[in-house]
Formats: structure tokens, C-alpha cells, sequence
């Protein structure tokens, strides 16, 4: 698909638009996907019209070590197939305008040797997570909001026994004084992950635009070939009332988008406090709205 | 490995800044061999916490605060500390050495995200805090419970998600209806959470990283004890 193209719109947050439709505190997410699935199907529906050229399932804590916190941890199948599933239901309704990613998440337990859980058990739960959103039918694998190069690891090796074809995309999360949580640097985490094989790297979340743009061109600077990704939090939340709100508008969004493409990026999305609105300003700025959408042949999913 | 280290010719204060060192480098079997030594050398053992440990985390502390050592580094040293520590525990009990201080923490309900409050629970034990650790998803009647239990000089609440913070301020407010507001310190983190909104839920403080939450702590726990010292509540 990129070769068709120069880059491609990536879908904004899921997480805080299922909290607006009235998600409760410490529930699921993933749950929606078989209790209240119209809900996660409008989110996606609203990213399509907005310009998304691609979507994100509702997939993110569907491994069975954050669904143990809820006790789903039997269902994880389930779960994630009926998450791939919606998406695919909406992007076919959408005229196949859009590619379905099947998200996987952080398992947020600490790996072996630091923490306690092995690496082999890791591989095990992505697997199965991997295994359900390929039988509902996503065209790429999304790994993101990583912070330790061995998970994402175990993240890639689970896919991969699930299967050897599926194009894999990684994400980590550099929100540590410009590295990962764990210490991964940028050059580190793209230089390590290409030698994995994965069709694009990059980054997601974080503490707004600035910082992922300065991240995106120390990734370019060493892997000027490289696929990049940018999928930036819009800004970070301050709390109004009992609220969240993130701070960056659609404009500044719009001028993030700008900048991370210059910086080398070409899969561009946001992420936490990224709506409709803030995607319909980013696919203005990149001039993504119609001609590119006509230009790419999206039934070959292996050719991202 | 540990038996072959010979520290019975090394001076005292380069000894200690050696424990220091294999602290900052998580080497778990040296710490527990400089400890040894100490001890063999009559210091006492609230000396051998305060000196060679808890100083040897502090700059762990300083060096992770300023983004020069990562989770990683962290997680090595506070394990190293816990293998000393696990050999001054029962000396330390005792010989009736003063406690640095206890502390009750754990995630607000709805929160099920650890990684930050796991951080400042081995950074507070390494510190020398007794860390009661409550876990995730705690609601104000289980912080309540653990604080008339445990009567620890400081509460730590995390949150990750911007829809979980608030329910700090139903913990808060709980508190004062128990009457156990003035008891203790209220210490909030958490990756959403700011000094504004500490203030705002009627916390004490706000700590940014684990780092700062030890500072913090000691701080409140000096502040208490001096006006214990002098009388007042």
C-alpha cells in the first residue's frame, strides 16, 4: 500500500472515545466488543469519515494478563476476534477505504529477569492474542505503547507463530526523558526492531506532539528507509471538573501532523485525546482527504 | 562468589562508598558481603541501613530523577538493597533501631496499573520505609482499614488513567469523616496527576517520580517527628 502513496492516516484515540460513550472507570474496553459493539463500531465509523486510512481495533489490553484484572482472561479469544471483526465489519460498510490493525498492547507485567513474568509465557498470551484477531480478519499486526524491546520481542515471536506473512508494525512509548520507560532510546528501538522484521516502527502516546517529532527524526536519522510511525497523545490531560482534557486543539494537531511528516514519518495517527475532529484537521493539513483514498489498492494487505 | 570478597583491609568510608557502588550496579551478593563486613565491624545495624544502603540508594534516586539511570538500572539496585536489607530486618528489630518510617500504598479504585506504584514501593523499601503494598484497584474503606492497621506516617495513591484520578479526593474525603485526615501524610503520583491537582484533592504533596516521592516522604516523616519532639499534634 505505501508504495502507492506517501503516507498514510492512521485513526485517533480509542480508549478516551469509548470513555466519553460512558465507558465506567476500570471496566474493559475489550468487553465492549461483545456487550456494547455499536459503541466501538461509531468510533471506528467516526475515524473512516474523519480520513483514517487505517484503524485500529479496540484490541489494546486483549492479552490474558490485563484481562485477568477483569477475570476475562478465558475470552481473550473471543474478545479480540469480535474486536477484529467490528472493524472489519465498518471499513467493508466504509467501501474497503480503510485497512484494519489488529492492536495489541503492553501485557504491563515486568519481564523476566527484572520481573516476574518469563519470556516464553509472554510469547504464549500475545499468540493467543494474535491468533484471535487474525481469525476475525485484520489485515496487519499493531504492536504499541511499548517500553521494553524483549516484550516487544515476545510480542513479534507470538504473531509470527501464528503467522509468517501478516505485516507487523511496533510503537514504543518514549516518554522518559526521551527514551522508553525502560531506557530504550529511539536509534535503539528502530535499528533493533528492523533486524525483527516489521514492516514500520515508531512511536505512540507519550507527552505530546513536540516530543514524538524529536523522537521520529532521531529514528529517521539512522534509518533514513525506514516505514516510520508517529502516533501522537494530543498534548497532555490537565483535569477540568472532574474531567480529562487534553490540551492540544485540532489545529496544533493539524501542525503536528505537518511536522512529523517532515521529520520523516509516513504512517501518521494520534492517540490518547485525538477525536474525529482533531483526525479531520491532521487529514486537511496532509491533504489525505479524497485522491489518496482513490489511489490505493487496499485488498493486498501484505504489500503495506 | 560473594565468600571470595576479602573487605577486612579496606578503610571504613571507602568500604561503604564500595556498597555504594555495587548498589548502583545491582550486584546483589557484593552488597550482602559489604553488609557482612560491617556488621562484623560492630556498626551498628540502623548505621549499616542509614550509611551504606539507604545512601546508596539515594543517589540511585538522584541518578533516575535526572534520567541518567532508567527502570531497568532501578530494579537491579532495589533488589540488591532487598538482599541486605532481608539480613538487617531481624537485627534491626532487635536492637529497637528507630524506623526511618512506614507507608501505605496502592492504585485507586477503577486504577489496575502498577509499573509507577511498584516503582515507589521498592524505591520507599529501599529507603528503609516498611512499605505496606495494597495492590491495585484499592477503595476507600481498604486504605482506610490498612491506615488504622498499620498507622503508617505517610498514604501514597497512584493513578494512571485521568478517569481514575478523582477518586483520590473520595480517598480524602473519607479520610477526614474518619477523623484520620491529621494522621497521616498524603502523598499522590501518577502519570496524569499534577501539583494543581494534588492541591486540588486536598492532598499533601504531589511527587512526580519515584525519586521524589522518597525525598517527599522523608521530608513529612522529619516534619512529623519534629513536632512530636516539641508537643505539638
Amino acid at each position: 500500500m505505501l508504495m502507492n502513496c506517501d503516507f498514510i492516516l492512521a485513526d485517533g484515540a480509542m480508549g478516551t472515545m469509548l470513555f466519553e460513550a460512558g465507558l465506567e472507570f476500570g471496566d474493559s474496553p475489550e468487553l465492549w466488543n461483545v456487550d456494547r459493539p455499536e459503541q466501538v463500531r461509531a468510533v471506528h465509523r467516526a475515524y473512516i469519515q474523519a480520513g483514517a486510512q487505517l484503524i485500529l481495533t479496540n484490541t489494546f489490553g486483549c492479552n490474558r494478563f490485563r484481562l485477568e484484572l477483569h477475570s476475562l482472561q478465558d475470552r481473550a479469544t473471543a474478545l479480540n476476534r469480535a474486536g477484529a471483526g467490528i472493524a472489519r465489519a465498518e471499513v467493508k460498510a466504509a467501501g474497503n477505504r480503510a485497512l484494519v490493525a489488529g492492536d495489541i498492547g503492553p501485557s504491563g507485567c515486568i519481564l523476566s529477569p527484572l520481573g516476574e513474568l518469563q519470556f516464553d509465557d509472554a510469547v504464549i498470551g500475545f499468540a493467543e492474542q494474535a491468533a484471535g484477531l487474525i481469525a476475525g480478519g485484520v489485515d496487519l499486526i499493531w504492536i504499541e505503547t511499548m517500553s521494553d524491546l524483549n516484550e516487544v520481542r515476545a510480542a513479534i515471536e507470538g504473531v509470527r507463530r501464528i503467522s509468517r506473512e501478516i505485516p507487523v508494525i511496533t510503537t514504543m512509548t518514549f516518554d522518559t526523558h526521551g527514551r522508553t520507560m525502560m531506557g530504550v532510546e529511539p536509534e535503539q528501538a528502530v535499528t533493533t526492531l528492523l533486524e525483527c522484521g516489521v514492516a514500520a516502527v515508531g512511536a505512540n502516546c507519550g507527552n505530546g506532539p513536540e516530543e514524538i517529532v524529536d523522537v521520529i527524526a532521531k529514528m529517521y536519522a539512522v534509518a533514513p528507509n525506514a516505514v516510520l510511525v508517529a502516533k501522537s497523545n494530543a498534548g497532555v490531560p490537565s483535569l477540568v471538573d472532574g474531567r480529562a482534557v487534553y490540551g492540544a486543539e485540532p489545529s496544533a494537531m493539524a501542525r503536528y501532523a505537518d511536522a512529523v511528516r517532515s521529520a520523516g514519518a509516513r504512517i501518521i495517527g494520534g492517540c490518547c485525546g485525538t477525536t474525529p475532529a482533531h483526525l479531520k484537521a491532521m487529514a486537511g493539513e496532509l491533504g489525505t482527504s479524497a485522491h489518496l483514498a482513490e489511489r490505493m489498492p487496499l485488498k493486498a494487505a501484505g504489500s503495506i | 562468589m560473594s565468600e571470595e570478597l576479602d573487605f577486612t583491609q579496606i578503610e571504613m568510608s571507602e568500604l561503604i562508598e564500595m556498597i555504594h557502588d555495587y548498589l548502583y550496579d545491582g550486584m546483589a551478593d557484593e552488597v550482602v558481603a559489604g553488609v557482612k563486613e560491617l556488621l562484623r565491624r560492630d556498626v551498628t545495624p540502623y548505621n549499616t541501613l542509614t550509611q551504606a544502603l539507604v545512601g546508596g540508594m539515594d543517589i540511585v534516586g538522584v541518578d533516575f530523577r535526572d534520567g541518567i539511570l532508567f527502570v531497568p538500572e532501578v530494579l537491579m539496585a532495589a533488589k540488591a538493597m532487598k538482599a541486605g536489607m532481608a539480613l538487617l530486618r531481624p537485627l534491626l528489630a532487635e536492637t529497637g533501631a528507630p524506623q526511618v518510617g512506614t507507608m501505605v500504598i496502592g492504585t485507586v479504585k477503577g486504577d489496575i496499573h502498577d509499573i509507577g506504584k511498584n516503582l515507589v514501593s521498592m524505591m520507599m523499601e529501599g529507603a528503609g520505609f516498611k512499605v505496606v503494598d495494597l495492590g491495585i484497584n484499592n477503595d476507600a474503606a481498604k486504605f482506610l482499614g490498612a491506615i488504622r492497621e498499620h498507622q503508617p506516617e505517610i498514604l501514597g495513591m497512584s493513578a494512571l488513567l485521568t478517569t481514575t484520578m478523582p477518586y483520590m479526593k473520595v480517598v480524602i474525603e473519607a479520610l477526614k469523616d474518619a477523623g484520620l485526615r491529621d494522621k497521616v501524610t498524603v502523598l499522590v503520583g501518577g502519570a496524569p496527576v499534577n501539583a494543581a491537582f494534588a492541591e486540588a484533592v486536598g492532598a499533601d504533596a504531589y511527587c512526580r517520580d519515584a525519586s521524589v516521592g522518597v525525598e517527599t516522604a522523608k521530608r513529612f516523616v522529619a516534619i512529623r517527628r519534629n513536632q512530636v519532639a516539641v508537643g505539638k499534634p
